[in-house]
């Protein structure tokens, strides 16, 4: 267990990801009220809550797609304090270019591609051959084309999938599929990964094997991940943090032990206890 | 038993049709006796005509489905095999690089004349195959940026005296101007909502073109427009017109080349994520904006480029040539010949203008076979006379 939860801290160290005070209205629904979050350099952190909580519009303010209404999100890829940068409202193609990869909770996969084409799409924020440079097909572009093909083999060689590689990207059974979904993210080179409820659909095997695919991610590759998800299992085995949201608003946060036994957040999982009711 | 159901079903669809085509087909006023015949023999006809027609129909509806099922593997079509076979690639090429050589000097000027028009359409076709094949946009008003082209040639020309080779490439930056201008109020659309648009935009400039006498001299349109010079030897007709066709095939051959390349590269690839997915494409990292607005300039610029051509070619240019007709006629050739099919777009825009070229014969019945053709495909083949075939990157260690 001790190799599971690395702590980096040090204290001159600024998060990697700070959200402060975030709020996001849409008409007269407010999906997040504000809310504080931060991920230190290598955690993994966990957003939890039920059905409808705003997790994923949370997701969605971070890299990008909405743009927040009110509060901040900082980034520091190195977690140095002197370079912290506000990142709301830039468009989601800059946040990814900035280093914050995502997955979707419905598989966004590029259908009509292969799996290999997937992942050198991911590529993209990290080359730049223009159109002179792809009609002219020079030195330049190719030595870069290879670079894409390479670079996204050894990451679906790292993920596992490398045997699909010419494979369409539908004809992938489920949970190869999400396992995609997360080899494309790692070609835009994060580092900060959002993942959106990458245990859904799987079986216990397949979420054994993902516990073990994010936690090589983030020992490797240093990667620190944040992810939403409602495996609870996964979870608690994973995160050395958890938050939990609820109607928007920020109800609990802690280690896995502090989150199980928090009363505010049973409460808001499995509803009041029968017993409390009575009495009241 | 089956059979006798099929017979019901065609004799129910030819009684059908005798009814509705009764009025035209059987009742026939003499205005100059006032005396009505009726033509029953015509009535027989068409009885007889549709319960063979709706047998066939539904043959064919049948084995599309029973075909449908095994196609999913075997996929390819004849052609598409040809074209993928690496052997018959390089006899085919030279075969058709000699039959275009020495097409202008076997046939007569005439052929040639028609061949140059198709192989515009050509152009055409293979431009708005990188906005609606490549890129997925829709774009309905493309005759403008083909009238941006041609007309920047003839008032350069008129105005300042700009030849042939200079216009040109003048001309496709032009539309490609026109095409970002068009691009970026409408990036946010999509589907139906950006055809419509385009729509507007082809529509907004034939207006202006049509009104704006003192700019463009209105519906009289301009004349005397120069065909482009050899190193400034004045050619005769018929070697002007041979000229013509080596500069059109010469800028087809150049066409096909880019979009080659295009369709292979790093951002062929964002077009077609683009395409499957907006949202995950933006999250990857692609600038949405900026890779449709690519897609918008570089298939305006052919026709821009075209345009500059056709101008050359007609020596006489005006509104009546960039109707919202051009515009749905270039797409017929893209949506018939096949979506991002270089091949298909070709065989479909040569299919297109030369037939009602040589078929003026049948000049009345052209709407009616272009809409039966155009409905035909959609059930039998919606991908296209050649189908785009995309070639996938194949990882090789």
């Amino acid at each position: 267990m001790s190799v599971r939860h690395i702590s980096l801290r040090s204290d001159n160290m600024k998060p990697i990801l700070e959200v402060k005070n975030m709020t996001m209205d849409f008409g007269g629904l407010r999906a997040i009220d504000s809310v504080d979050l931060s991920i230190e350099k290598g955690q993994i952190v966990a957003l939890i809550g039920p059905n409808g909580a705003g997790k994923t519009t949370f997701f969605n303010c971070i890299t990008g797609i909405y743009t927040p209404t009110s509060g901040d999100i900082y980034i520091s890829p190195n977690g140095e304090s002197d370079k912290q940068e506000r990142i709301n409202g830039l468009k989601p193609n800059i946040v990814t270019r900035k280093g914050l990869a995502r997955t979707f909770q419905n598989i966004r996969l590029f259908t009509s591609m292969t799996v290999l084409e997937n992942v050198m799409i991911g590529c993209h924020a990290v080359t730049k051959v223009g159109i002179m440079g792809a009609i002219f097909r020079g030195i330049k572009t190719k030595t870069e084309e290879r670079f894409i093909v390479e670079k996204s083999y050894s990451i679906l060689e790292k993920i596992g999938l490398a045997k699909y590689v010419d494979e369409l990207a539908v004809n992938l059974p489920y949970g190869a599929q999400r396992r995609l979904e997360i080899a494309r993210a790692l070609a835009t080179n994060p580092f900060l990964l959002l993942l959106d409820e990458p245990a859904a659909g799987m079986n216990p095997q397949e979420t054994m094997e993902l516990d073990e695919l994010i936690l090589r991610i983030r020992n490797t590759e240093g990667i620190s991940i944040l992810l939403i998800e409602h495996d609870m299992k996964l979870v608690m085995s994973l995160s050395e943090k958890i938050y939990v949201v609820d109607y928007g608003r920020k109800i609990a946060e802690g280690t896995p032990e502090e989150i199980r036994h928090n009363s505010v957040v049973i409460k808001a999982y499995l509803g009041e206890e029968i017993g409390e009711e009575c009495d009241a | 038993m089956t059979a006798k159901h099929e017979i019901r079903k065609s004799i129910i669809a030819s009684i059908w049709f005798m009814f509705l085509t009764f009025p035209i087909m059987v009742i026939k006023v003499n205005t100059v006796t006032n005396t009505i015949e009726w033509r029953w023999y015509n009535m027989a006809l068409v009885g007889i005509g549709i319960f063979f027609l709706s047998m066939l129909w539904r043959y064919l509806l049948k084995k599309k489905e029973e075909g449908g099922k095994k196609e999913k593997k075997a996929g390819l079509s004849l052609i598409q095999r040809l074209l993928q076979e690496k052997q018959f690639a390089l006899p085919g090429m030279v075969i058709i690089a000699v039959i275009t050589i020495i097409f202008p000097h076997i046939f007569s000027m005439y052929q040639t004349n028609i061949m140059i028009s198709a192989l515009i359409f050509v152009m055409l076709g293979l431009g708005l195959n990188i906005v609606i094949g490549l890129a997925g946009l829709l774009v309905l008003g493309y005759a403008a940026f083909f009238a941006v082209g041609a007309y920047a040639y003839a008032l350069l020309n008129l105005h300042y005296g700009v030849g042939f080779w200079i216009a040109l490439p003048i001309g496709g930056i032009l539309a490609a101007l026109f095409g970002i201008l068009l691009g970026y109020p409408v990036l946010r659309l999509r589907g139906d909502y950006l055809a419509i648009v385009t729509l507007g935009f082809g529509e907004i400039i034939r207006l202006v073109l049509e009104n704006w006498n003192e700019f463009s001299f209105g519906p009289s349109g301009i004349k005397n427009i120069p065909k482009p010079g050899f190193f400034g030897i004045e050619l005769s007709m018929q070697a002007t017109t041979i000229y013509i066709f080596y500069i059109v095939v010469l800028l087809v051959v150049f066409t096909i080349f880019v979009i080659n390349r295009l369709k292979n590269s790093r951002i062929g690839r964002a077009w077609t994520a683009l395409k499957d997915d907006e949202i995950a494409s933006q999250a990857m990292g692609i600038d949405k904006a900026k890779t449709k607005l690519r897609a918008f300039a570089l298939g305006s610029t052919w026709a821009g480029m075209a345009g500059v051509v056709f101008a050359a070619k007609t020596t006489f240019i005006n509104p009546a040539s960039f109707t919202l007709w051009e515009s749905v006629i270039i797409l017929c050739t893209v949506v018939l010949g096949g979506m991002g099919s270089i091949a298909g777009v070709i065989a479909g825009a040569l299919l297109l203008i030369l037939l009602p070229e040589y078929m003026r014969d049948f000049g009345e019945f052209r709407m009616i076979t272009f809409g039966a053709v155009l409905i035909l495909m959609m059930i039998f083949r919606p991908g296209g006379m050649i189908e785009d075939v995309r070639k996938t990157y194949k990882f090789e260690k």
